[in-house]
């Protein structure tokens, strides 16, 4: 690893201040993430500003029909929160499949969403519920957020602060694990949201990153059952293919995992 | 550099350290605690598990200064004296290791384990739960053996305390 200076902040207000001071600074929040790219020397900032002690971002809250996820809340006290678990068990449920615990106990949601990883687990989650990411400066909604690999919304220096989950009616999320890294070799999240519109997010398949499926989305509207998503059919171009899985196969597995979905959902 | 203050196995440490400094490496270089093993780059292996504030998390992919403050148990604060911690004997009399390189943070992890579960694991539990610690020796087989043995054992002395 590279030089680097460590901060520790206390507040958003101090973090975001202290990014504007370093030459190329970056936000560290779990670090299982940045940490390892910074191990392999392919990231060098100058400054790293901590997130993960800042109050006013650890947390989860439901109020109403809105489940709330403050940015620094480590991926495993989302699994086990009791809010969390009661208001939209599926995304708990999510938060429980993401790597292994001991990167549960650390990485967090903020950390997972900035980074947009093609096969990461929340992402499907925001999309198909289509949650509202708040930052320092604005709130940002799900279907204008993600834009491409590794790529979002997000300005130079902003800070995700929180991510509000509309509570659905239901909602369901099947992964099929990479057996090595643990991230999704394909992951559907379904959602049907309490005006009866149906959602459907697709990560770890598309060359462009996570992905809402209109043809799945519509035959579940008509059809809410994993027996719906039967006839669809899922073309295989713009889908990924490397050593772990051509595009036919992704495309047939977000057939098998939306399916799976819905049966979890109910 | 920073200074940096933890507790490690009970006893309050201050080191100077430069700010890229992972808490594996402080353990190993700083503090001479080679228990802690490091076994990839990638921060997949797990043989770098220590608990930080009773979490079991991979000690490098922790910078130091983020445990600035914190209690750090490694595999050295397990033993009381010459008694082995259940967790350890049961390891011993499973035959739970091989090399023993994946050993301390099996160990480190299997007791975490324990005691988020208590009497409720069970071998696919174990297996599960594992999925963040490679051994390339033993098959796993006798590790969860080990494990579910020792949560056993673990509630005896629990409830006898
Ligand atoms: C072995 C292993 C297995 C994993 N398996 C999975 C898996 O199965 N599924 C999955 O989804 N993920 C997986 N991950 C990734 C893990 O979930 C990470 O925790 C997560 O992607 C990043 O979160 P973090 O808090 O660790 O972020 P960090 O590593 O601290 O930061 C990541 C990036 O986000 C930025 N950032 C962090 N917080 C904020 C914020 N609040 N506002 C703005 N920018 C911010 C940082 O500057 C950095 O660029 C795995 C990781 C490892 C090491
Ligand atoms: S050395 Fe930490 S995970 Fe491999
Ligand atoms: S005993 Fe050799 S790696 Fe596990």
């Amino acid at each position: 690893m590279y030089q680097t200076t460590y901060h520790r902040a206390s507040s958003v207000d101090e973090a975001a201040s202290l990014f504007g001071k370093g030459s190329e600074a970056k936000y560290l929040s779990g670090g299982q993430t940045l940490l390892p790219v910074m191990k392999q020397r392919l990231a060098s900032p100058s400054d790293v500003i901590d997130l993960a002690k800042i109050k006013e971002l650890i947390g989860v809250e439901a109020a109403g029909d809105t489940l709330t996820i403050k940015a620094a809340t480590p991926h495993y006290d989302v699994a086990t929160s009791a809010a969390a678990k009661q208001a939209i068990p599926a995304l708990a449920y999510l938060a429980s499949l993401i790597g292994d615990p001991a990167v549960r106990y650390r990485g967090t949601i903020g950390g997972s969403l900035a980074n947009n990883d093609p096969a990461a687990d929340y992402p499907a989650a925001t999309l198909a519920l289509g949650a509202t990411i708040k930052t320092n400066k604005r709130t940002i909604g799900a279907d204008d957020y993600f834009k491409g690999l590794f790529t979002t919304a997000l300005e130079d220096g902003e800070i995700i602060t929180a991510v509000s989950f509309p509570v659905p009616a239901k909602a369901g999320y099947a992964k099929f694990p990479h057996p090595a890294s643990r991230f999704a070799l394909t992951g559907v999240f379904v959602a049907k949201t309490k005006s009866g519109d149906v959602r459907v997010a697709v990560t770890g398949a598309s060359q462009s990153g996570v992905m809402r499926v209109a043809a799945l989305e519509n035959a579940l509207k008509a059809n809410w059952s994993a027996s719906a998503v039967d006839s669809v059919s899922i073309p295989s171009s713009g889908l990924l293919s490397d050593l772990h899985g051509s595009s036919d196969y992704r495309a047939n597995l977000i057939k098998v995992m939306a399916g799976r979905a819905v049966t979890a959902a109910g | 550099m920073s200074t940096v203050k933890l507790t490690v196995n009970g006893k309050a440490v201050s080191v100077d350290v430069e700010d890229r400094t992972l808490l594996s490496n402080l353990l190993r270089d700083n503090l001479n605690l080679t228990g802690t093993h490091v076994g990839c780059d990638t921060s997949q292996c797990g043989a770098c598990v220590v608990h930080i504030d009773g979490r079991a998390v991979k000690s490098c992919t922790v910078l130091a200064g983020q445990a600035n403050g914190s209690s750090i148990t490694t595999i050295e604060g397990l033993a009381k004296g010459d008694e082995l911690h259940p967790m350890q004997a049961a390891f011993r009399d499973n035959h739970g290791l091989q090399c023993g390189f994946c050993t301390p943070g099996m160990i480190m992890s299997a007791v975490d384990i324990v005691h988020r579960y208590g009497g409720q694991l069970d071998e696919a539990t174990v297996r599960h739960e594992l999925e963040g610690n490679i051994c390339r020796c033993t098959g796993y087989h006798n590790i969860v053996k080990a494990v579910l043995d020792a949560a056993g054992r673990m509630k005896v002395s629990q409830a006898a305390e």
